[in-house]
């Protein structure tokens, strides 16, 4: 059954320790994600879905409660869960190139040798479309460009899943419409499994196979989730109009605005 | 040759200060009689980039000469109105031709050329400033990276830190039983916290986002050293090595006023003692100097490894 249970998550809670005693961000919490299935998490600021990202990333370690990929308990971070950050990450002082190469070198070095670790390294940069500006410096290229070399960099590993935390969020309209056309071809062409976090219910429901809406927090869990049974591949001009789109946008958007309607933190 | 920056400047902006200033008039002059109508646009195009030229060149250079004039004024009264014993700005610039002849003469272990006194102080600062280097950046990267040496050395640190690096020096007499070693003993204990502390600061702002990425990608101890923190300390390591070695220059002249030997404090030192002023005029600018080049080249090379992204 991993197939259909790629990644369960089962019973977590999570609960940081501030200043001002415990605060609870997630409670709670039971998902299963299956293999090539694309999943984003969505809900307002503040209700807990880059904590869940993070879980699944390993990058932290729940209060309570089990994740599972591919049946083995997720214990740290690795190369096999590669995560897209918000704000791209990348190193500044390394070409696009050896950012990814970095990467590459990592998960493949120990088996292939050096041709063959730069032919990866090109053919995730030329999946991105970002060949001409390999020999450049993160500081030498724009916003979607370096989200770009972020996204090579994720799937030059070939990792099981894909983390993805709004990965989009600090682009241009323009420019997300293009890099989320991107990812559909992309994820289209590799059948990778991802979980995205994103506020942005448009993305979500073009994106995604189903969509899992959190509650606000603290103590965030999921209230709702819908399966977005569009059929692929989907084309963004021609969905605008198709009732089945409108529905999902329509049940999200009712989820997020008149059920939990964002309230500012009185503390 | 330390007074030729006073004097040179002014002689050679008298002359060219005319000379700009008469460029703009021949032009129109010329052009008027010839033809009128074509004159008029030419003539905002033609005058005014040597108007504008000029106006940069006295932005840039009037004000530093100014600062410069009045400190020599100052310095020309002061001389002139006591009798304090300080040489005038002419008698400084005189004897300084004559020290500046020969930098490079030796006559005897207490007779030495300028030249020869600014080496070795530069070399002792550049043996105490190694030794710290060698010390203080793998210190101060293990004190970053972990927690615990962070929490055992910080008290020392600050302990020790405020203590002037004079008070050091008769430990490294009692210790090395030598002059030079305990000046550049001195040198070592006040040039390695700025270079600690820098370094392991820097270690401890490492972004969380590029530590994430070591993470996820599994990378190993020397990989994250080699590929994230070293470079990402780097700006911050050299900022602690600029102190250092300002701090060193500072304190190589007090501390060879103490040991003696061939040094440029020992220089000034030895000078007082032969009542001979001008030298020690000419030393402080020879100190001033030497510390401003240090300066800048280490500005020059801290820049040089800065990778500030640049918002797109």
């Amino acid at each position: 059954m991993s197939a259909a249970k790629y990644i369960e998550i089962q019973g977590v809670e999570q609960t940081f320790k501030t200043r001002k005693g415990l605060f609870p961000a997630l409670r709670q919490i039971d998902l299963t994600v299956a293999k090539g299935e694309f999943v984003t998490l969505i809900g307002h600021s503040g209700c807990g879905k880059s904590t869940l990202l993070n879980l699944i990333a390993g990058l932290t370690t729940p209060t309570s409660g089990v994740l599972l990929c591919a049946d083995k308990e997720i214990a740290g971070p690795g190369p096999e869960r590669a995560v897209v950050f918000q704000n791209h990450s990348l190193l500044p002082w390394l070409t696009c190139f050896e950012n990814v190469h970095l990467a590459v070198e990592r998960v493949f070095g120990a088996n292939e040798n050096k041709a063959q670790l730069k032919a990866r390294t090109e053919a995730a940069l030329s999946l991105v479309g970002l060949t001409a500006a390999a020999q450049k410096r993160p500081g030498e290229i724009s916003g979607g460009m370096k989200q770009r070399v972020g996204i090579a960099r994720a799937l030059s590993m070939e990792p099981k899943v894909l983390l993805m935390d709004e990965p989009f969020g600090a682009l241009d309209a323009l420019t997300r419409a293009k890099l989320q056309d991107e990812l559909l071809e992309i994820v289209a062409r590799t059948h990778s499994t991802v979980v995205m976090v994103t506020h942005d219910v448009d993305e979500a429901v073009l994106l995604s196979d189903r969509i899992v809406m959190l509650t606000n927090g603290p103590a965030a869990t999921i209230g709702e989730v819908l399966r977005v049974d569009l059929p692929r591949p989907r084309q963004r001009v021609a969905l605008a109009d198709n009732p089945t789109y409108q529905q999902c946008r329509k049940e999200v958007i009712d989820f997020l605005y008149t059920r939990q309607t964002h309230v500012e933190k009185l503390a | 040759m330390v007074s030729a920056v006073f004097h040179t400047p002014l002689e050679a902006v008298a002359p060219a200060a005319p000379a700009v200033a008469a460029v703009p008039h021949p032009k129109p002059s010329v052009a008027a009689p010839l033809a009128p109508a074509a004159a008029e646009p030419a003539r905002p195009a033609s005058p005014s980039p040597w108007r504008e030229r000029a106006a940069a060149f006295f932005r840039a250079v009037l004000p530093p000469l100014l600062g410069l004039g009045f400190l020599v004024l100052v310095w020309s009264l002061v001389a002139g109105s006591s009798d304090s014993g300080i040489p005038t700005p002419l008698a400084t610039w005189a004897q300084a031709v004559g020290v500046f002849s020969d930098p490079f003469y030796q006559a005897g272990p207490n007779d030495q050329g300028v030249g020869w006194n600014v080496l070795m102080s530069l070399q002792r600062v550049g043996v105490g400033f190694g030794l710290a280097a060698l010390v203080g950046i793998p210190a101060g990267f293990a004190i970053g990276r972990f927690e615990f040496l962070s929490r055992m050395f910080n008290p020392l640190i600050s302990l020790l830190r405020p203590v002037s690096p004079l008070a050091w020096l008769p430990i490294g007499l009692l210790v090395f039983k030598g002059a030079n070693p305990a000046a550049i003993w001195t040198i070592f204990i006040c040039s390695i916290w700025p270079m600690i502390i820098n370094t392991a600061v820097g270690v401890q702002r490492v972004p969380q986002d590029y530590m994430n990425v070591a993470r996820v990608l599994n990378l190993s101890e020397w990989k994250i050293f080699t590929k994230i923190l070293f470079p990402a300390v780097l700006p911050y390591l050299l900022t602690g090595v600029r102190l250092a070695v300002g701090t060193a220059w500072l304190v190589i002249v007090a501390a060879e006023m103490l040991t003696g030997g061939v040094g440029i404090g020992f220089w000034i030192w030895d000078e007082w003692n032969n009542l001979n002023v001008a030298s020690i005029i000419i030393a402080i600018f020879v100190i001033g100097i030497v510390g401003l080049v240090l300066e800048f080249s280490l500005i020059k090379l801290a820049t040089l490894f800065t990778f500030e992204e640049v918002k797109s």
